[in-house]
This record gives C-alpha cells, structure tokens and sequence, in this order.
C-alpha cells in the first residue's frame, strides 16, 4: 500500500494539480462573473470546445501560439456576446440558451474543423507552450517545479484568481456587476446600465472560457479532438456553486477538483487492484455531484440569477 | 414607429409557424456554411431532402432515426412542462438502453422479453432521473447541472461494462453481447427497418399529450412549471410532482434506449447514442413543448441527420452540419417565441 501511496505523491502531483486546475480555475472565474451579474452561462462547455477550435487553428497556421490565444479569446467573447444578446437583451429562457449556444458552438467547432482539417487518421497536433520556469521562484523546493514551472498560461491563471476578486469587490464596474446581479432595479435606479454592465459581464466570462480552451488545446494536449473539453465547462458551473460565486472560493474548488482528478488519473496509472479505469474516470463527476449536494444547501446564488430584466415592467 | 407590446393570448396558427419559421431561418443561417464548404446550397440541401424524405424508403429510415428522439423529445417535453430541467435524457437513455440489453439477452418467450425490456429500460431511465429530482428537491441542487454532470457518470460506467465484466467475449469487441433473436423487435414493413419501436413512439406522443392536458397529474405538472408558489397554494405537493415528473421523463428517455437496442442495435456499445438525448431539448422546443408537435420536430431533426450524411458523401461538405442545424434551430426557435410574447404594433408619431 505504501508503495501505491508513493507513487501517487511524487513530486510531479502537485504540478499535475497545477495544470489539471488551470483551465477549471479560467472557466470557473468566467461563469463567475457571468453569474455574479445574473446570467447563468450554459454554453460554457460549447464555447470552451469552440475556443480550443479556434484556438488551435489560427496557432497550426500562423505558427504564433500567442495568435491562437488570442482567437481563442475572442471565439470565447463573441459567443459571449451571443449569449447576453438572447438571455440580456431579448430576455430568453437562460437555461435553453445555454443549452443552444453549447450545441450551436460545439456543432461549429466540429463542422470547421472537418472542413479545415479535413478526415485525417492521425489528427494533426502543434508543438504547444513549453514550461516556463521563472528564474529563482523555481528553485524553491518541492514549491518551486510544481508552481514556478509551468506554462505561461498557468501564471495567467494563477494571477487571474486576485485580479478577478480586485476588479469584482474593489472597481466601480465590480460593484455595478454584483448590483446588477442582486438588484437590477436598485442599480437601475442608481443610474447604473442593467444591460449594459451584464452584457460585459457576459463577455468577459466568454473571454475567461475562450482562454480555458485556449491552453486544452495549445497547452495540455497540443491537438483538438472532439473530446478536449469532456465536461468540464459543466463541472466549472457545479464549482461556481461549490465556491459561493466567490472568485477565491471558486479558485480553491477548481483546485480541489483538480486534486480529485489528478488522484484518480496517478490511480489509474499505478492500476489499483481490478477496478476498472472508468471506475476513476466518474469518480470527478461524483464527487462534484456529492460536493453541490453538501454545498447547495447554504449557497445563496446572485438573487436576479436567470432573471431577465426589463426596464418597463414594474 | 414600431413598439413591442405584451400579448395576452396566441392564435393557434403560431403553434405551425413559429417553428417553421425558426426552420426557415435555420436553413437560411446554415446555408452560409455550405458555401463556405464550396458546395452548391440548393444541391446540398436538395440531397438532403432526397435522402430523406425522397422516397418510401427513406422516409421509414428517417421514421428508424426520429424514434429515439420522439421519445426523448417527450421526456424533455414533460420535464420542462413542470420546470424540472431535465439534460439528462441522454445518461436516461443510455441506462434504458443497458438494462434493456441485460433482460433481453435473457432466453424466453419472444412479446415476454419486448414487455420485460420495456419495463426494465424504462425503470432504469426513471432511476437515473430520480437522482437530479431527489438532488433539487432534498438538497437544493441545481437540477441542469447534476443532469448534465450524471451523464458522464452513465456513460463511463456503461464503458466500463462493456469494456469489462460485459464484454462481448465472441467479437472481442467492447459491445454488449446481443439480445436474444426472438427479443428483436418485428420489423413491420418488410426491406426495411421500420420496427415495433416507431409504432409505440407514435402511440407514446398522443397519450402523454393525453396525460398532460386531460389529467390531474397533468394539471400538477403544468402548475408546478407555471407557478409553484400558486400550486402549493393550491394545495398541490410541488416536490411530489417534480419526483413524479422526473420518473416520466426519466422512464420516456429509458424507452428510447430500449427501442434502439430491441429495434435497431440488438446490443448496446459505446456510441448507442450519437447525443440523442441532447437533441430530444431540441425538438421539445420546436414542438413547444406540445406531446404532439415532438413527432414532426423529431422526423424535422432525424431527416437532416440522415440527409446530412448523404449530403456529405455527394457534396463533401462535413456532416457535422446537422449538429449546427440542431443548435441554430434551438435558438431560431427561441426567438420565435418571443412572437407568442410580444407583438409587433405600429405606434403612430404625435404630430
């Protein structure tokens, strides 16, 4: 048993944590904001598969990495804006227009792609971001490799966690996006946009899941395939709920999924017993189910979550 | 100058056009997609049609392919009737379509084992749904998400199935072992697949439009969707409706896997399912949400699935088409209903 024990907390764990959460931590912050102003973001999963698509495509011809994020991100705002378009302005169910976007953005992605890419037996993959170990940082003990050694994404990731807090609790916009998403008919009448400040809520979310596929696709597995996001924008809405729609919270929960995950993929490996691997495969997704189960209960949601606003019914 | 102006009530001819509207602009929409391909529109969407609804034969190939989706189309249907917002027609689907393949792979009579098949499936979808519901109603969990999040659970744990303690020893092959011959479905139409399944999916819609609109269940569910607070007002149990709602919805998606194992696969393997369930949200949406309107919104989205692959091979252009077409029908549909909400009124200009 301590031989299993050893070969699942090397060294290497707490890095493969690291990685694991970045693009939950990325999605996670993203439905954040989207939810902290009253819009619950469904196409996440879709808009994440679309970014990695995009993403992908402009790195694999314009040979610029950066290029590909960049298309990522902004894949990941204008179906942001698709979003808001139907949830803000025309007020439309946000469930089934989550649901829509997904479909519609992961219906492209695989449309594009094929059309791009063409049929081919071995997908095509790019040399993707290579770690980047910050001089010093990196020397730390066991700290050091894990945290200071990674790709420059991750670093975005890591310092996106207090940016993301500062620019919700700390700026004018902050505040309009939790008025908006506690009281738009407060912050109406304090003469803030209800519309205005969601839509940009919503797009910045777009930005934040444009990114999350951005380092799936250019980062972690240097491909696109069809299963590169695999349910992970669905768990980043269950860590929303699981960390109180809290930019710090929802950072640690990503990292505790990631931990589960990580544990389950070292457990895999070291073939634990008989269990089938599919066994370690759900257990994220149980444990994320469980884990809304013990949290839901107290989470108090934005109180105008998945409530249209409109200026004229009073 | 044109105002928006709330409506009250919505002539029935709507319930027609809005979702050939939404259609309309879908193929509209889509059609960007297909000159992009480098292919000619109409000829692409010409082969389509053809090969879906050309002839007799296509037509019950379409009929084969809008079965699934007629059943999860009224799960869904159902299920958001009451605001219970079930995704997880597809894991439902799925665990139909596994103890469904387990009773019938068991030997005994022929109409003994359809029955046994139905009743299992179904009761294996209804359990599947009855975790987000009970999840919702005892501990507040959103219901979108732990549907959504379960299917990925059914779906590794079907892997595992057919992967391990399942697997098919004769092909090698992660599939199921077949059910048994005399438990396949009777074809009805000889040279073509068109089975005992289609049948009760067209029998299925009719009752539970029946079931929605003619009963006091019925009337629960669709109080619970429009207004709870009314309904426990009024006395109704909302969480008992929602338990009640899920066990429907769960045991109509259960059915669509049972059809496609009894009449179409005879086993279950890993892609039993191209996202059947997540289609059945689409068509419950063109239908609005009507038992009735899920059959044609089923053979609408079976009929570009089969007429996408054939558009495919003749026009190269990917067949992933359909699943867009899918999305921006959602959506198109969406938007036409603001249509039911809202009309459009001329508002003269003060002189």
């Amino acid at each position: 048993m301590s031989a299993v024990f050893e070969q699942i907390f090397q060294v290497g764990f707490l890095a493969a944590i690291i990685r694991i959460a970045t693009p939950l931590a990325f999605a996670t912050l993203g439905e954040m904001f989207s939810e902290r102003a009253g819009v619950l973001n469904l196409g996440i999963e879709g808009i994440m598969l679309l970014s990695a698509m995009t993403g992908f495509t402009a790195a694999s011809l314009s040979g610029s990495l950066w290029l590909g994020v960049l298309a990522a991100v902004l894949t990941g705002m204008l179906m942001g804006a698709l979003h808001a378009l139907f949830t803000v302005v025309l007020g439309l169910s946000q469930h089934v227009c989550g649901i829509g976007v997904t479909l519609f953005s992961s219906g492209l992605a695989y449309f594009l792609y094929r059309l791009i890419f063409g049929q081919q037996s071995v997908p095509p993959n790019i040399k993707g971001f290579q770690t980047l170990p910050i001089p010093i940082l990196s020397d730390i003990p066991v700290l050091g490799p894990a945290v200071f050694n990674q790709f420059a994404l991750v670093y975005m990731a890591i310092l996106a966690i207090p940016v993301a807090a500062f620019v919700l609790y700390r700026t004018p916009w902050g505040l309009s996006v939790r008025m908006v998403g506690e009281n738009p008919r407060a912050a109406d009448s304090a003469g803030v946009s209800v519309i205005a400040t969601r839509f940009q809520a919503v797009i910045l979310g777009g930005a934040l899941m444009g990114l999350a596929g951005a380092f799936l696709s250019m980062a972690q597995f240097n491909a696109f395939t069809f299963g590169v996001v695999s349910g992970r924008g669905w768990v980043a809405i269950a860590l929303v709920v699981f960390g109180r729609w809290d930019p710090w919270r929802s950072a640690g929960a990503a990292l505790l999924f990631a931990f589960v995950d990580a544990l389950q993929l070292r457990m895999q490996a070291s073939g634990l017993g008989h269990i089938p691997y599919e066994a370690f495969l759900m257990l994220p997704f149980i444990f994320t189910i469980v884990a809304m189960a013990v949290m839901s209960r107290n989470a108090v949601a934005p109180s105008a979550l998945l409530k249209p606003f409109r200026r004229e019914e009073r | 100058m044109f105002r928006l102006e709330v409506r009250s009530s919505t002539p029935t001819w709507f319930n027609f056009a809005l979702p050939l509207l939404a259609i309309g602009a879908t193929l509209i929409l889509c059609s960007g997609l297909i000159a992009l391909a480098g292919a000619g529109v109409l000829e692409a969407y010409g082969v389509m049609f053809t090969a879906s609804l050309g002839d007799s034969y296509a037509i019950t190939e379409t009929m084969v392919r809008a079965t699934p989706m007629i059943f999860t189309g009224l799960a869904v249907a159902v299920a958001f009737r009451a605001k219970f917002w079930n995704i997880g027609a597809e894991g439902q689907l799925l665990a139909g379509a596994v103890a469904s393949c387990f009773v019938g792979a068991i030997p005994m009579p022929g109409p003994l084992a359809m029955v046994l098949m139905a009743v299992a499936g179904a009761a294996a979808g209804a359990a599947v749904a009855l975790v987000p519901a009970t999840l919702r109603v005892k501990f507040k969990v959103d219901d979108v998400v732990s549907s959504l999040l379960l299917n990925s659970v059914i779906y590794y744990a079907l892997m595992a199935l057919i992967e391990g303690p399942w697997k098919d020893s004769f092909s090698g092959y992660p599939i199921s072992p077949p059910i048994e011959d005399s438990a396949n479905f009777p074809v009805l139409l000889e040279g073509t697949r068109l089975h005992l399944g289609v049948v009760a999916a067209l029998i299925a819609a009719p009752l539970i439009w029946f079931l929605i609109v003619r009963t006091t269940l019925g009337f629960r569910i669709r109080v619970t969707g429009e207004n709870p607070e009314a309904a426990r007002y009024g006395g109704i149990h909302v969480e008992r409706v929602l338990i009640s709602t899920a066990l429907l919805s769960g045991a109509l998606a259960g059915l669509a896997g049972v059809s496609e194992v009894g009449g179409v696969h005879f086993q279950v393997m890993s892609d039993i399912s191209p996202g059947y369930g997540y289609s059945g949200i689409v068509v419950a949406m063109l239908a609005r949400l009507n038992p009735l309107g899920v059959v044609p919104a089923a053979i609408f989205l079976a009929a570009v699935m089969t007429g996408a692959e054939a558009m495919s091979r003749a026009t190269g252009v990917p067949a992933f088409l359909s699943d867009v077409i899918q999305g921006t029908a959602l959506l198109a549909m969406l938007v036409a209903l603001l249509f039911t909400a809202y009309r459009i009124r001329r508002v003269g200009v003060a002189r």
